[in-house]
């Protein structure tokens, strides 16, 4: 398919398109580039949740009732559920539909698994544009899953408008492994599995950590409980999402998307320019005798690239 | 660094367990061979409608679906499966399967589409040789 009609495909909300596109983002940079061009104007109205946590905290099935709720209050919801390759093989095993599965032929509901690739530093530039090709599509709310502790939860600002971070009792260190950074991005705290009878210490470990921040600050994280498996507190936390929503429109919005904008600029150009730079080094030969002389030690990496830049190297 | 700007098409296989039946170790071990052979693997959980595994196909734009069925309900599953993903356009997905599923049915199978059938006790080995050699070379 051309790349005009994917795009015709996907403003007109058609899944397949939307697919196709999603393909195209985490394949082929250049393609991916036109695609997202044409797509651009037409983004910007989802509300984009991002929704990260340890392993076992029950994520996905408290999406899966997310996405119940959100349709039963007429909403249309893509899910972006991010799980990470091997560093080993490159493969990855996504399993995180398995419990969404029954929302699979919904028409309102547009699931995707993708898997980290080559990204150990966070969130996939794919993701972003696949949050991006959704919201074109015209889903109302885009839901972004990512595990595991550490630079990718983090990273999850970076896409997502409401940051919901999820715990549950029981999962040992929890709250040892939010402090290192998950606790400066979380808008709302989900506790869920809140029917096992230590849900209240982790609900009490969590505000020990948040009151450890005397910062005054305009929005204080919240913390809820919720029982994915039966749907309890799950109306509440879509509440509170909405309300986090109105609070960014009302205070943050114009300083969020600014910021948003410049963090995705300045990436681009990273990324262009790097590219741009290896590209030449490569075809002008130059970038093995470069790389041996890093090896041997005779130059430094970030002296070479101050070299490279200043057209100094021969 | 030999990753940047470019990156490999990577084969993309759902793995699905159309029918009633409850056992999935066979389809998990397959779905783990696949990704140890640098594959992205989908699994679909058990109990699938076949509506429900050719909506994930097109959602997850798999190039490869391999079904496990251990019921016997094959010859009224599979026939389904087929007729979806050739109405939602899916012709150039590779469909395998495998489990329980008698030798006289594979000829029937194969007509209608499903390109090989593997029993039990096939060596993960051979099915991962099997996908690598003939999953579909698309160009996005």
């Amino acid at each position: 398919m051309l790349i005009d009609e994917i795009a015709k495909g996907v403003l007109a909300g058609d899944k397949r398109s939307i697919a196709k596109a999603i393909t195209i983002v985490e394949n082929s940079p250049s393609e991916a580039q036109r695609l997202i061009a044409i797509l651009y104007p037409h983004t910007g109205k989802a509300h984009i949740v991002g929704l990260t946590g340890p392993g076992g905290a029950g994520k996905s099935t408290l999406i899966e009732k997310m996405i119940r709720e959100y349709r039963r209050r007429g909403k249309t919801v893509g899910v972006i559920a991010v799980d990470p390759t091997s560093p080993f093989t490159g493969g990855a095993f996504l399993g995180d539909r398995i419990r969404m599965q029954e929302l699979s032929t919904d028409e309102g509901v547009f699931i995707r698994s993708m898997a980290t690739r080559n990204n150990p530093g966070g969130i996939a530039k794919a993701t972003k544009d696949a949050v991006k090709i959704l919201d074109a599509a015209g889903k109302d709310i885009i839901i972004v899953e990512t595990v595991g502790a550490g630079q990718s939860e983090v990273d999850i600002v970076k896409v997502a408008q409401t940051v919901v971070v999820v715990h549950a009792p029981g999962l040992g260190d929890e709250i040892q492994a939010i402090k290192a950074g998950l606790m400066e991005i979380a808008d709302i705290f989900v506790v869920n599995k809140a029917d096992r009878e230590n849900a209240n210490k982790t609900v009490m470990d969590l505000q020990a950590v948040l009151q450890l921040d005397n910062e005054p600050k305009p929005w204080r994280p919240p913390i809820l409980k919720t029982v994915a498996l039966t749907g309890e507190g799950v109306s509440q936390l879509l509440d509170k999402i909405e309300e986090h929503e109105h609070f960014l429109r009302k205070e943050l919005w114009q300083k969020r998307i600014w910021e948003k904008a410049q963090i995705e600029l300045i990436e681009a150009i990273r990324d262009k320019v790097t590219s741009s730079i290896i590209e030449k080094l490569k075809r002008e030969k130059k970038l093995e005798k470069i790389l041996q002389k890093i090896v041997d030690r005779e130059l430094d990496p970030a002296t070479a690239a101050e070299k490279i830049l200043n057209q100094e190297l021969e | 660094m030999q990753d940047e700007g470019t990156s490999v098409r990577k084969i993309r296989v759902l793995i699905a367990k159309p029918g009633l039946d409850s056992h999935d170790r066979g389809a998990k071990i397959v779905a783990r061979a696949l990704r140890d052979a640098g594959m992205e693997v989908i699994y679909t959980g058990l109990r699938q409608t076949p509506e429900q595994i050719v909506e994930t196909a097109l959602q997850e734009d798999v190039d490869v679906i391999g079904l496990s069925i251990l019921s016997g309900a094959h010859m009224t599953l599979f026939p389904r499966i087929m007729e979806l993903l050739r109405e939602k356009g899916l012709t150039d997905v590779l469909v395998f399967a495998g489990g329980i599923i008698p030798e006289e049915d594979i000829p029937e199978l194969k007509k209608i589409g499903i390109k090989e059938v593997f029993g039990p006790g096939t060596p993960t080995e051979k099915i991962v040789k099997y996908v690598l050699e003939n999953a579909p070379k698309r160009e996005s």
